[in-house]
């Protein structure tokens, strides 16, 4: 394949080749039959591989992540849509205390191959509970591996590592992005493993780290910051539970200085766990602390003023003036 | 029967009475507390004198289990450990009418149906010493993990049933592939969440699972009353399928209710709702006193029911049992009790690195970084102590 895509296509394209692969994947969640889901992200998935496969599953975020265990237990690879970040809640239990446990109870011999795809962070204009980036708690499950895409090619290839692994794995897509831009799927090449984040742009007088719906931020930034003669080198972390730290680390020990953007809380989010480490690993490189930007220490706004609320371009790039100034 | 003034119909209280310490007239029984055989019209069914002579054993051996678990605890041996008493003629009955090819969810407390099943009782015993969180392989046994957070598992069991309807091995007609699953609850697990939509989940879907609920009628210190107005069974039709009350105290009736419901799923014709009626003779778990919240009228009224003494009154009347099958089962059991202890206290503890394993299928270098670094650490005190 080889042809203009978008996040959605791409993980649907993604889902199909997964399902066409192994007789044992199988998608569930509420509206991902006939409706395709309400993103439309599993469109015609069920016409094509049948309602055993595809199952339309009744109102109920705990029965769709539980019973998923049991399938997992009986030898199949769920792959479970919550169908908004903010509705995973009635699920947590499940997901905290079964599908990342089982493994480690059971001494391997249960293992939990599941997906479980949500559709997740703001900028849609939507309700209340339909904007939240749920990660950290997630990251903070021992058990649990966690993976945000941020673009059509990585949600191609990175939906199908993760149905793949042996592991479950929390799979973040960035929800405003699933119909925003079209790219360039070329199956010849090769893919990044799952579990690794890449320098997207090249730079040297700050490193930019995002993932999600930020990295088009962080880009864009790191264009606008190109104009006044800085150069920033952006990084997708892309896996945020294990978190790949080797690129981040070569990047920071060059640039000496690091900003994180998130949609998610900054108190105790990714972007803490990330300053940690890298002052931990590369304290004598550092030039300035690393800071952080991200939503505030609210709950998610209402949608008129969520602008405010997210990191934008003009935040991220104060936050690189005040490493710079250091 | 009186109408609520409100005109939404009658009176739960009215129609249904207060709590029923006799299980009420729809209780299935097939052994009266007193031994006499009695019969049901639609489940009854003959029992061999080896099957009699099975169930039997099975209980004395699985309360055996428990006095001796109990007794570890006290010892030091253990950390805590649910208590079964009174409660092993549901388990028995229920396990005894699994076949191989089945599949049970156990909560924490289904010592008998693990019995059953084939699990080594020292197995058991792990997961309350604290030296694992379950060591046998449930695939091997058709028996899960225990599941503490209460009534997580009726959901595995139901997705575990749905995985069958997909295997094609439901409904067939061949009775050495047709197969089920059943979740095992308390009636305080009646009132989570995860149960609801198990029952929603398995209706929708009719699931080839037996919900099985041992209504011991307490929840730690909360009664029954607190979490149901009606009986529990009768839930069941809310849902969408049927339920029974069995005598969970008769090991005769529990077999043949749970028998027929795992017929009816192995048949494809979806989930039933077993309530086993019964009562907790022991506290709730070792660090439990019942003596702050119910009264001792109760308990000594249940322990007239006791399933043991029933089945054993009625199979020596009958000439099914005698002195020197009584005796041989209680060497047997002694023989249990001694093999529990010693082993219990020769577990070996895990090793501390043992708690990096298994964390994930596929591991992460974080994780074995933070191990080697921790092994790292725990070779400075070795160097240091030489
Ligand atoms: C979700 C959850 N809440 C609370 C507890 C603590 N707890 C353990 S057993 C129990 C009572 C369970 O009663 P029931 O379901 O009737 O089963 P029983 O122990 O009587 O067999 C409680 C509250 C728990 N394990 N899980």
């Amino acid at each position: 394949m080889s042809e203009q895509i978008t996040l959605a296509k791409g993980l649907n394209a993604g889902l199909r080749k997964a399902m066409e692969g192994d007789p044992k994947v199988l998608v569930m969640g509420e509206d991902v039959g006939k409706l395709g889901g309400v993103f439309r992200i599993t469109d015609g998935l069920q016409k094509d591989f049948g309602e055993d496969r595809v199952i339309d599953s009744p109102l109920a975020e705990s029965g769709i992540v539980g019973t998923a265990v049991g399938l997992a237990l009986r030898g199949y690879r769920p792959v479970v849509e919550i169908q908004f970040d903010g509705f995973v809640y009635p699920a947590y239990d499940q997901i905290v205390c079964q599908v990342a446990k089982m493994h480690y109870r059971s001494k391997g011999r249960s293992p939990m191959p599941m997906v479980i795809r949500i559709p997740f962070g703001g900028g849609i204009g939507a309700v209340e509970h339909h904007s939240e980036s749920p990660e950290a708690q997630f990251a903070h499950t021992p058990g649990l591996k966690v993976v945000a895409c941020s673009n059509p090619v990585d949600g191609y290839w990175m939906i199908q590592q993760a149905i793949a692994c042996d592991d479950p794995v929390i799979f973040l897509e960035p929800k405003r992005q699933y119909h925003a831009d079209k790219v360039l799927l070329d199956e010849s090449i090769s893919p990044d493993p799952l579990f690794s984040s890449r320098v997207v742009r090249r730079g040297e007088h700050a490193t930019l780290l995002a993932y999600g719906p930020t990295v088009k931020t962080a880009l864009a930034a790191a264009d606008a910051a190109a104009v006044e003669g800085k150069s920033l080198e952006v990084i997708d972390l892309r896996t945020l539970s294990p978190l790949d730290m080797g690129p981040v680390l070569d990047s920071v020990r060059r640039t000496g200085r690091a900003v994180v953007a998130h949609e998610a809380h900054v108190n105790l989010g990714l972007g803490a766990e990330l300053a940690a480490r890298i002052t931990e690993e590369c304290f004598y490189s550092l030039e300035a602390p690393v800071l952080r930007v991200g939503g505030f220490d609210t709950p998610y706004p209402a949608s008129r003023i969520e602008e405010e609320f997210l990191p934008d371009l003009d935040r991220v790039l104060d936050a690189v003036d005040r490493s710079l100034d250091y | 029967m009186h109408v609520s003034h409100h005109g939404f119909g009658p009176d739960l209280v009215e129609v249904f009475g207060p709590s029923q310490t006799d299980g009420g007239p729809e209780l299935v029984q097939l052994l009266t507390p007193e031994g006499e055989r009695t019969h049901h019209p639609e489940f009854d069914r003959d029992f061999s004198a080896e099957e009699l002579r099975g169930f039997y054993r099975d209980m004395v051996l699985t309360r055996r289990i428990d006095t001796e678990a109990t007794a570890l605890q006290r010892h030091g041996e253990l950390g805590i450990w649910a208590q079964l008493l009174g409660q092993e003629a549901a388990q028995i009955g229920a396990g005894r009418a699994l076949r191989p090819q089945d599949h049970v969810f156990p909560t924490y407390r289904e010592h008998g149906v693990a019995w059953c099943r084939g699990v080594d009782p020292l197995a058991l015993l792990g997961l309350f010493r604290g030296v694992d969180h379950g060591s046998w392989d449930p695939a091997e046994f058709g028996f899960g993990l225990y599941t503490i957070v209460i009534g997580a598992q009726a959901l595995h069991a139901t997705g575990y049933a749905m995985g069958m309807q997909r295997d094609g091995v439901v409904g067939t007609g061949d009775p050495e592939r047709d197969a089920a699953v059943v979740a095992h609850f308390g009636d305080g697990a009646s009132s989570q969440g995860d149960v609801n939509e198990a029952f929603i989940f398995a209706a929708s879907y009719q699931a080839p699972v037996v919900f099985f609920c041992q209504n011991n009628q307490w929840a730690i210190s909360e009664p029954i009353e607190r979490q149901s107005r009606i009986p529990l069974y009768q839930r069941a039709l809310g849902f969408g399928f049927p339920g029974v009350r069995v005598d969970g105290n008769d090991v005769l009736a529990t077999y043949a209710v749970t028998q027929a419901a795992l017929q009816r799923a192995r048949d494809g014709q979806g989930p039933t709702l077993v309530e086993a009626y019964t009562y907790r003779m022991g506290a709730h778990t070792t660090t439990d006193d019942p003596t702050r919240y119910r009264l001792s009228d109760d308990v000594e009224r249940w322990k007239l029911k006791d399933p043991i003494s029933r089945l054993e009154v009625y199979m020596r009347r009958n000439g099914l049992a005698d002195a020197e099958l009584v005796d041989a089962v209680k060497e047997e059991a002694d023989e249990l009790g001694h093999r529990l202890r010693e082993g219990c206290k020769a577990m070996p503890d895990p090793r501390a690195l043992d708690m990096f394993d298994h964390v994930y299928a596929e591991e992460t270098e974080e994780l074995r970084v933070q191990r080697e670094g921790y092994a790292a650490y725990l070779a400075t005190f070795e160097e240091a102590g030489r």
